[in-house]
């Protein structure tokens, strides 16, 4: 096999040839002008996510490059994804950037080359492509946050970011290397027949999972790996913020699934056990510590630590006594909590940002106050968001959450309906904290400050973010349809 | 699209533009559109009475689409007679909400309308779902209107009110939910509640989807030792929000324990029954007692609820005709009577701005029609024959009696202490001499007030001297559910 079938890889060299383009045109361009280059990132992205959704509608599983990667529909869905998110978050990041002197050239160059890495991880079929993808996108992404070198909070979310990064880059590599050195190759699929048959020291091959487990935790964001989360949050200009929110959890969800799905199926017991322990650690920490949070963005950073715990759970239950019978529907739930959250925390974020003013961040819970009367809108689909994290009806979030509920009951088994139990005790917890963001914005007085003004095509695209969250909350049936057949498939090749 | 739907969207839409166009400036305007959307929504559910076939078993004005192919949740509506009447109550009610709000909400009047208008749908489709997953959406959804009416023209202490509420209910029903989903997966994949009830399940299941269920209704009845949110909701939700939660919120879940917990867990019920009829006497005596004391009248009102919907459980779990049917003429003419005692507390309040008994005294001297209406309500509280209440708690009497002479003897109590706790409040609040200067210069109702008091009576001596049409729609349901749970469901 030594195809290299470029073809199927149209959008990744597009996004890279268009990366590099934009970096060179944009040495020509005044600051005056730079939405000329927002415009073209914009134009680059909507032509990569076109390309992509092509390749997803086609239905094909396609490999190439010598089987290193793999064109299937999850990857692909994913990929149109997070492209969309990328765009999202560029148009809510574009006045929040000109405003604060970090509207550069570099901020799209490297959002494109982390979205680039992030669609190789989508598409890896090797350890290797994995490795290499999760730098390129890591690598962007620290430089990122350490893009207003002046600001003493984001160089310090940097350092840290980028030494537990690397920390964590380490360990899911000497997992893979462990794992290379149980089955001798690096092929994913080659890996699970070597699994499958047998002929593996199993003491090195767990030893290995135990590595590519805590190194994906880190990449997820979950605790007891989770010490990253709240600072970068918190300290990243919030642009970044959002960046880091959104799309890279979809990488960090695909890599889980193509590295222990697709690889490790056949040792599944033992890192299902280690996913539903570090989901139970997740919504304990995430949700217990989000409600001594006064800072928006640190209360948010907390509660992602919670929601990708709940969504573990569903990583962790396709697999019952051996069976596969449940895989499909458990981990097209998790993708689609996945969406689901993305969607929705591009908004919270988004809203952080276009309340943030000249000089003014707008980043603590209190800022809120009065929302519901200085910007009705605002506040309205704020209260979405926040309902939609909770897991409240008739939001997106619930029906996420009753994904994965219903993935844990389904199992039959006494152990997963206690966790189900668990969860909803925990998800009552979490809408203290969520509700006490709708409390502030809508039962309190606003306090004497700016007044905000027009949002202008962000806020545009807020509400329409807000209407998508409440529409697929009303109709779910079509995005949950479209994650389980693309689950489904993947898991069939 | 069928008379159901129309009678949950027309007031959710409605609503929704209220929110979306309301202003302040034009709140004359809203009032207006609000009152036209109340009685449009109530118009359109006239029909689901008239054309109600009293002799038919099963469910009527059925629509059943596919919604979410993934879990097999379907759109599916229908009513019995079990659920009919609540569904007229709620869209009445929520015409009485508006006027009583109509000068006296002057801050986000859009808000205020829009919140109870799609507070109405979601409370109609919960009473019509027959698809487990619907109701839970239904069920769960009005929390969030209900927490904001608490939350923004609510009293002093409304924030920890708000957050009291909508905690404890969720509690309950985030368990149901499991429930549900265990329903899911033990009926081989289906959310139909009637196909639930014809699930056969073993013990243990049952009587962990009983609790399950429990859980849930028991929060929301609420029946003691889990009420202690109701107190505290009612007395800071501003009026429109205590007729609603008294008059209809905690009719939903004494209606899921007739929709839920009965019928689909039978064997697991009549287990329990012990347990359920000594809370329900508990609530009745000992939360009897605990209105006797209070100072605060809407608290007085939430306590003296929650002894009503003792009553409303202990019918229910005694399994008979009487006991059921009586239970939910209870259920609908304290309704009428709580809703109309929180009214009257609301027209007080406008006036003199607290709700302590103390603070007034010899208020028939200067309102002498308000105090008839009131006197005339409060007789209703405590069961005068002629009056919606005295109905329902006869039969429930009656039912009890039959079953056991000693619990009947214990619930009849509540004639005494019911009357006990809501005449010596007349007494002191409208009797007697003129208490103080404000208690002077009080004005008598004015016509919108006395319109809508005046609607109530009508309905509550309705009940009280006819009950007929009530009794008469749903019993064919009663007896279908009778014969339902007196089966054992255990598996051969």
């Amino acid at each position: 096999m030594t195809l290299l079938n470029w073809a199927a890889l149209t959008p990744e060299i597009f996004l890279l040839l268009a990366a590099c383009a934009i970096a060179l045109v944009d040495l020509f361009v005044v600051d005056e002008r730079r939405h000329y280059t927002h415009g073209m990132s914009q134009a680059a992205l909507a032509v990569t996510a076109v390309l992509h959704f092509q390749q997803f509608d086609a239905g094909l599983t396609i490999y190439a490059l010598g089987n290193m990667v793999v064109m299937d529909p999850m990857g692909r869905l994913l990929g149109v994804m997070a492209t969309l998110a990328m765009m999202i978050t560029l148009a809510y990041a574009q006045p929040y950037i000109a405003d604060r002197d970090m509207h550069k050239g570099e901020f799209y160059v490297l959002t494109l080359l982390s979205l680039l890495g992030i669609h190789v991880m989508l598409s890896a079929n090797d350890f290797l492509v994995v490795y290499m993808g999760l730098e390129i996108m890591s690598l962007s992404l620290y430089a990122l946050v350490a893009l207003r070198r002046d600001d003493a909070t984001a160089t310090e979310a940097a350092m840290k970011y980028f030494v537990l990064g690397a920390l964590a880059s380490g360990f899911l590599l000497y997992g893979l290397s462990m794992m290379y050195g149980a089955t001798g190759t690096l092929e994913i699929p080659k890996v699970f027949e070597v699994i499958a048959q047998g002929r593996v020291n199993t003491q090195v091959l767990v030893f290995g999972v135990v590595f590519i487990v805590a190194g994906l935790g880190f990449k997820l964001g979950v605790a007891p790996f989770h010490m990253w989360v709240p600072d970068v949050y918190q300290g990243a200009p919030t642009a970044v913020t959002l960046l880091i929110a959104s799309a890279p959890k979809l990488a960090a969800f695909a890599i889980t699934i193509r590295l222990l799905v697709e690889g490790l199926l056949k040792v599944a017991a033992d890192w299902q056990q280690m996913l539903l322990f570090m989901a139970v650690v997740s919504l304990v920490v995430g949700n217990l510590a989000a409600i001594a949070q006064t800072n928006l963005k640190r209360m948010l950073a907390y509660s992602a630590i919670a929601q990708m715990g709940f969504m573990l759970l569903s990583l962790g239950s396709g697999v019952i006594g051996g069976e596969t019978v449940p895989a499909g529907n458990a981990y097209s739930s998790a993708m689609f909590y996945m969406a689901t959250y993305v969607l929705t925390t591009l908004g919270s974020f988004g809203l952080v940002m276009l309340l943030a003013r000249d000089g003014f961040e707008s980043e603590q819970i209190a800022d809120l106050a009065g929302l519901a009367r200085r910007q009705p809108w605002m506040a309205a689909v704020m209260t979405v968001f926040m309902f939609s994290l909770a897991g409240i009806p008739p939001t997106m979030g619930f029906y996420a959450k009753l994904a994965v509920l219903q993935t844990l009951v389904t199992t039959g088994q006494a152990a997963y309906i206690a966790l189900a139990v668990v969860a909803v005790l925990l998800s009552l917890v979490a809408a203290f904290y969520y509700l006490r963001v709708v409390k502030v914005m809508v039962f309190d007085e606003p306090v004497q400050g700016p007044i905000v003004s027009a949002q202008g095509p962000a806020g545009l695209l807020l509400m329409a973010n807000g209407a998508v969250v409440l529409i697929l909350g009303v109709l779910p049936g079509g995005l949950m349809a479209v994650c389980r057949d693309a689950v489904v498939r993947a898991l069939a090749t | 699209m069928g008379l159901l739907s129309v009678a949950i969207w027309l007031p959710i839409v409605l609503g929704s533009l209220l929110l979306a166009v309301g202003r302040d400036e034009h709140a004359g305007a809203v009032r207006w559109l609000a009152l036209a959307a109340a009685v449009l929504s109530f118009l359109v559910t006239i029909p689901l009475v008239v054309g109600f076939d009293t002799a038919a078993v099963g469910m009527q004005f059925v629509e059943n689409l596919p919604w979410i192919d993934r879990f097999n949740v379907r759109y599916h509506l229908g009513i019995d007679g079990l659920s009919v009447w609540f569904i007229l109550l709620t869209a009445f009610i929520t015409i009485i909400v508006v006027i009583a709000a109509w000068e006296i909400i002057e801050d986000r009047v859009a808000m205020y309308m829009g919140a109870f208008l799609i507070l109405s749908g979601l409370m109609v489709g919960v009473f019509s779902a027959l698809d487990g997953l619907l109701f839970y959406i239904f069920f769960e959804a009005t929390l969030i209107p209900m927490y904001i009416i608490i939350g923004v023209w609510g009293g002093p202490r409304r924030v920890y009110a708000a957050f009291k509420f909508f905690l404890y209910t969720l509690l309950g029903s985030l368990l149901m939910l499991v429930a549900l989903l265990y329903l899911y997966l033990k009926s081989g994949g289906s959310f139909d509640i009637q196909a639930w009830h014809q699930l056969p399940l073993p013990m243990t299941a049952q009587t962990l989807l009983f609790f399950a269920f429990f859980a849930a209704f028991s929060v929301k009845v609420p029946m003691w030792p889990v009420h202690t949110w109701l107190p505290d909701a009612h007395v800071e939700a501003p009026t429109g929000g205590s007729v609603v939660l008294a008059a209809i919120m905690l009719k939903l879940g004494a209606y899921g324990f007739l929709r839920f917990s009965m019928p689909i867990a039978p064997d697991a019920a009549r287990e329990s029954d012990w347990l359920m009829i000594s809370l329900s006497l508990i609530a009745v005596v000992y939360i009897g007692l605990v209105a006797l004391v209070q100072q605060d009248m809407k608290k007085l009102v939430a306590y003296s609820s929650i002894a009503h919907m003792g009553f409303v459980t202990l019918g229910f779990f005694i399994f008979s005709d009487l006991g059921v049917g009586g239970a939910i003429i209870q259920m609908i003419s304290h309704g009428f009577v709580s809703g109309a005692m929180f009214l009257c507390i609301g027209v007080l309040y406008d006036r003199v701005h607290s709700r302590e008994i103390s603070a007034y005294g010899g208020v028939v001297n200067t309102m002498p029609r308000f105090a008839a209406f009131a006197v005339f309500f409060a007789m209703a509280n405590c069961g005068l024959p002629g009056t919606g209440g005295f109905v329902g708690e006869w039969m429930v009497i009656l039912g009890a009696v039959k079953y056991d002479f000693w619990i009947a003897g214990v619930a009849s109590t509540t004639l005494v202490f019911g009357a006990a706790y809501t005449l010596w409040m007349v007494k002191r609040v409208y009797f007697g001499d003129i208490a103080n200067e404000q208690v002077r210069e009080l004005t008598d109702l004015n016509d919108r007030e006395f319109f809508m008091l005046a609607l109530l009576a009508l309905a509550v001596l309705w009940m009280g001297l006819y009950p007929k049409p009530f009794t008469d729609v749903m019993q064919t349901s009663v007896t279908e559910l009778l014969r339902h749970v007196a089966l054992s469901k255990l598996p051969a």
